[in-house]
């Protein structure tokens, strides 16, 4: 129940931002329809835990934070990489362990390795991640764990 | 205070600019498809970044820069699903990447 | 002024995209190419919406994001499974 009020102040919230017209009657459709919608899915029996993960909490925007510094950097890589392809492009493919007991977990890092440029995750097979990579450093990046490590203290093994 | 926006929002939006032609490049030199999705994802992720906090710095703070953030949220969300499941397809299909580095010790495994 | 170099900018590399496009020797490089093309679209709908000095483009922009994402998955799907309908590729797991 809680989570489906959370769902209907997020969708109002949406709604709020992208709309623009303040009057009462279209501000009642849109109310009206949010709460239509959160009775469905409340209905519907859609939200759990995966879907609607607001017990993350704060902890996300600071892992997000680092992500984006990381992405940066990556980005400047791959850069060089397309401009001198014969001295920087050295594709690879491996395999390494995700530690995350938890589906999401697993998504996250996938996702967080993906969004990275210069790794690509090829295949998700319960705990084993295939990563393709574009350079050495990249490659050296996911193997070190770091990225895992922080997604672990995300998830607070869940 | 305007002069320093501006000058600001030319950084950003010429620095968006000279990574998607970079990301141009990247699409048509690279040599397959595995190398080819990083470049793609090079546009998806920084260019966007840079050229929408660049619009929104001109937009001041109003209901238009909020609707650049939720664009910018919205792609960085599904453009690592589309590639993965981009690369997954190609995998399962059965397309070996071309693989002349350090790695090349561990051979792509054949799972249908 | 800067609107118009960055709209210009996009548009070259929306062309090499394209040419990507054309010669890509497998379906997958067309895809991908597709799925660029669509980022660099949503790009281009929120640059002209400031260039005309109208930013309610981008509302077009952001169901522009959503639908390039669904169509992307929609004919990898297909390639894949060689339908739309169905259950993903394990249905022992749901049910």
């Amino acid at each position: 129940m809680l989570k489906t009020i959370s769902l209907f102040l997020v969708l109002m919230a949406v709604w709020l931002l992208l709309s623009g017209h303040y009057t009462p009657l279209i501000t009642g459709f849109g109310v009206a329809s949010c709460l239509l919608s959160a009775l469905i899915a409340y209905r519907m029996d859609v939200i759990d835990h995966e879907s609607h993960p607001i017990y993350l909490g704060p902890r996300i925007i600071f892992y997000w934070g680092w992500l984006f510094g990381e992405i940066f950097k990556a980005n400047v890589d791959v850069a060089k990489c397309v401009l001198f392809p014969k001295q920087f492009l050295r594709p690879s493919l491996f395999t390494v362990t995700a530690s995350q007991k938890s589906d999401l977990g697993r998504v996250i890092y996938a996702n967080s390795i993906t969004l990275t440029p210069g790794t690509v995750t090829v295949d998700l097979d319960d705990d084993q991640i295939m990563v393709h990579s574009l350079t050495e450093d990249s490659a050296d990046g996911v193997k070190s764990g770091d990225m895992d490590r922080r997604v672990t203290q995300v998830m607070k093994e869940t | 205070m305007d002069l320093i926006l501006d000058i600001a929002t030319w950084v950003l939006l010429l620095a968006g600019s000279i990574l998607l032609i970079i990301t141009g490049f990247g699409l048509l030199r690279l040599p397959d498809l595995y190398t080819r999705i990083h470049a793609g994802g090079m546009a998806d992720t920084l260019a966007t970044f840079l050229i929408f906090v660049g619009l929104s710095l001109q937009s001041g703070l109003s209901l238009v820069s909020v609707k650049l953030l939720l664009v910018i949220v919205f792609i960085f969300f599904t453009s690592p699903t589309a590639s993965y499941a981009l690369a997954q397809a190609g995998f399962v299909a059965g397309l070996k990447p071309k693989l002349d580095g350090f790695g090349a010790r561990e051979q792509p495994k054949e799972d249908a | 002024m800067i609107y118009a170099i960055t709209a210009i900018a996009i548009l070259i590399s929306i062309a090499l995209a394209l040419a990507r496009a054309i010669i890509g020797p497998t379906s997958y490089d067309r895809i991908l190419s597709a799925n660029a093309i669509g980022t660099k679209t949503v790009l281009l709908i929120g640059v002209m919406g400031f260039l005309a000095g109208r930013p309610d483009f981008l509302d077009l922009a952001l169901v522009y994001a959503l639908v390039n994402f669904i169509g992307t998955l929609a004919v990898l799907k297909y390639f894949k499974f060689g339908t739309l309908r169905g259950t993903l590729s394990k249905p022992a797991d749901n049910s």
